[in-house]
């Protein structure tokens, strides 16, 4: 394993511990990883098993699925500046979740708003599917994605602009903002399964992004199927990130930046950033999810406020160095 | 090597390469001449299989992962999107192989073609940061890595200076005499007559003539192809063209 993987690993690996030891009911370290492992009485064990646990592996699995689906986006379209929102799939989960909470779906059982915001993810695909094909380029993927994702934001303006009081716009809003706070076991089970499907065909394409490297032509003749790697793609970010945005929200940046700092470690190999990047995105995200819950503990900060506070000033921070060092 | 029969493309409803015979043996350096628009790139692509045609090509013909270990492809654009290292560009040469750029025997083709480019002094450099010429011999030390019978290469020599065209063209001849095949896309006359063993001239998605320099750029067939007359200087190193 290289060493930039063991460095990340660790410290994902003690990000999550962290995590799980992070909350307001203040719990000691022996106390709070005894309760969990063990059980027994008390509220204990329910705060750590049923409250801090799925948090912790909600962060860890949404960290690691957008960091992993942003590398694969610019790996694929050779962009530094890609991201796994750039197919639309998100904004038309988002859209999914708020039509939920507008039409009071979301209050009529646990998993409504989840389950829209899937449903919606879906149609984001289908559409993507119509309109970039099997035969479209990947100027095609691009274009689609953004004719998509306008459409979503329009519809989510427009619920928005309908919704009946202000206390359902006031719940819109905060959705939209991303947030990893009370999530259950069942948000886990609905969302895990088709992200590690995703995540899957994903890490399958580690070569042939290496091999684009050169070029479509290029990878064409060294055996890669461009059709196949674009259904691979499409098909794996869709079930990564539809799942991710319909249990968290809307996350931005950690796609976009972890990919970015990483690059230099694995000597720019798209293929050596897809597990780099994922392991990278999940360490960003519980220490943002910790972050969250430390600053302003009693007001609800939520994760994607954060995660976009913290992401643009280090994201113009790269562009910089990139402009004056000669890196990308 | 390349076996091409009745070879069509048609891009739009609009026929790009009409029957095209053409064939590459071991040991030649076949030289593809024609105006731009003639269809030299598109009788590339479509050998290797890349975009649909009719007809027959021996390579398109194979699956993917055995035609990539038949033939090299070195494409017109000379893409390079990512800042990797002289050395990590090379080894993607071995992608279609088992080890896929770590066994023993990638290590031994990606130092070889490091050796015969004599790209050593720039192995732990960024290929990005690199000169045109010096990203031209990295991509071409890629193309030799994948340790290919033929190689297949679209105009390699464009934007080179002269004694960077002569190299390049000097070690595809040496390629030649080694037993590969190799077939190049060339608008400098004058080199390719000089260089090639064969030259094939393609004109409006047809081949024109087929064979030794002298048939292939006679005045009539350079009238024909380009719309030009050129005046023939015969040198001992060979001849020169001077389009008037």
């Amino acid at each position: 394993m290289r060493p930039v993987l063991i460095v990340l690993t660790v410290l994902a690996a003690a990000l999550f511990a962290a995590s799980l030891l992070t909350g307001p009911a203040g719990i000691g370290t022996v106390d709070g990883l005894r309760a969990l492992i063990l059980g027994g009485e008390g509220p204990m064990p329910i705060v750590m098993r049923e409250i801090r646990l799925p948090r912790a592996i909600l962060g860890l699995a949404v960290g690691a699925g957008l960091g992993l689906t942003g590398a694969a986006m610019q790996g694929y379209l050779r962009n530094p500046l890609a991201e796994p929102g750039l197919i639309g799939v998100s904004g038309m989960a988002a859209l999914g979740a708020v039509i939920a909470i507008q039409t009071g779906l979301s209050a009529t059982a646990a998993l409504a708003l989840p389950a829209a915001a899937l449903l919606g993810a879906a149609i984001g695909v289908g559409l993507l599917v119509m309109l970039a094909g099997p035969r479209g380029g990947s100027i095609t993927l691009i274009l689609a994605g953004i004719a998509i994702s306008a459409l979503a934001g329009a519809g989510t303006a427009l619920v928005l602009n309908l919704s009946p009081n202000p206390y359902a716009a006031n719940e819109i809003v905060f959705w939209l903002m991303g947030s990893l706070a009370d999530r259950s076991m069942l948000h886990l089970w609905l969302a895990l399964p088709p992200m590690a499907v995703g995540a899957a065909l994903i890490w399958t394409t580690g070569r042939a992004l290496d091999a684009l490297t050169l070029g479509e032509a290029a990878a064409s003749a060294m055996g890669v199927s461009p059709s196949g790697l674009r259904w691979r793609l499409i098909l794996g970010v869709a079930l990564v990130v539809g799942p991710a945005t319909a249990v968290a929200g809307a996350i931005g940046f950690v796609g976009l930046v972890v990919p970015h700092m990483l690059r230099p470690w694995v000597r720019a190999r798209p293929g050596a950033l897809l597990p780099a990047s994922a392991l990278g995105g999940a360490a960003l995200l519980l220490a943002a999810d910790i972050a969250v819950r430390l600053i302003l503990p009693e007001r609800d900060l939520k994760l994607g406020v954060l995660t976009a506070l913290v992401g643009a000033p280090l994201f113009l921070h790269l562009i910089w160095k990139t402009r004056s060092g000669g890196r990308m | 090597m390349l076996t091409l029969r009745g070879l069509s493309v048609t891009r739009r409803n609009r026929p790009v390469l009409h029957g095209v015979n053409l064939s590459v043996r071991a040991g030649e350096l076949v030289g593809l001449i024609g105006p731009n628009g003639a269809g030299k790139s598109t009788l590339m692509e479509a050998a290797l299989g890349l975009v649909p045609c009719t007809g027959r090509s021996n390579l398109a013909a194979m699956p993917a992962t055995d035609r990539a270990r038949a033939a090299a492809y070195l494409p017109q654009s000379r893409e390079i999107a990512w800042p990797v290292s002289v050395e990590d560009l090379i080894a993607l040469g071995r992608i279609p192989w088992p080890g896929g750029g770590r066994s023993q025997a990638d290590r031994v083709a990606i130092d070889a073609a490091i050796a015969r480019m004599g790209l050593e002094p720039f192995r732990k450099r960024t290929a990005l940061r690199l000169s045109g010429g010096e990203q031209n011999r990295a991509l071409i030390a890629r193309a030799l890595a994948q340790e290919t019978p033929l190689l297949i290469a679209d105009e390699p020599i464009a934007g080179l200076d002269p004694a960077q065209q002569l190299a390049c063209l000097r070690l595809f001849r040496s390629l030649a005499a080694e037993g590969h095949g190799l077939i190049v896309s060339i608008h400098d006359l004058g080199l390719a007559a000089r260089f090639c063993t064969r030259l094939v001239l393609l004109a409006d998605g047809k081949v024109l003539a087929d064979g030794d320099a002298s048939v292939v750029l006679a005045d009539e067939m350079l009238r024909r192809a380009f719309g030009i007359t050129a005046r023939r200087f015969d040198t001992p190193d060979g001849p020169v063209f001077l389009p008037v």
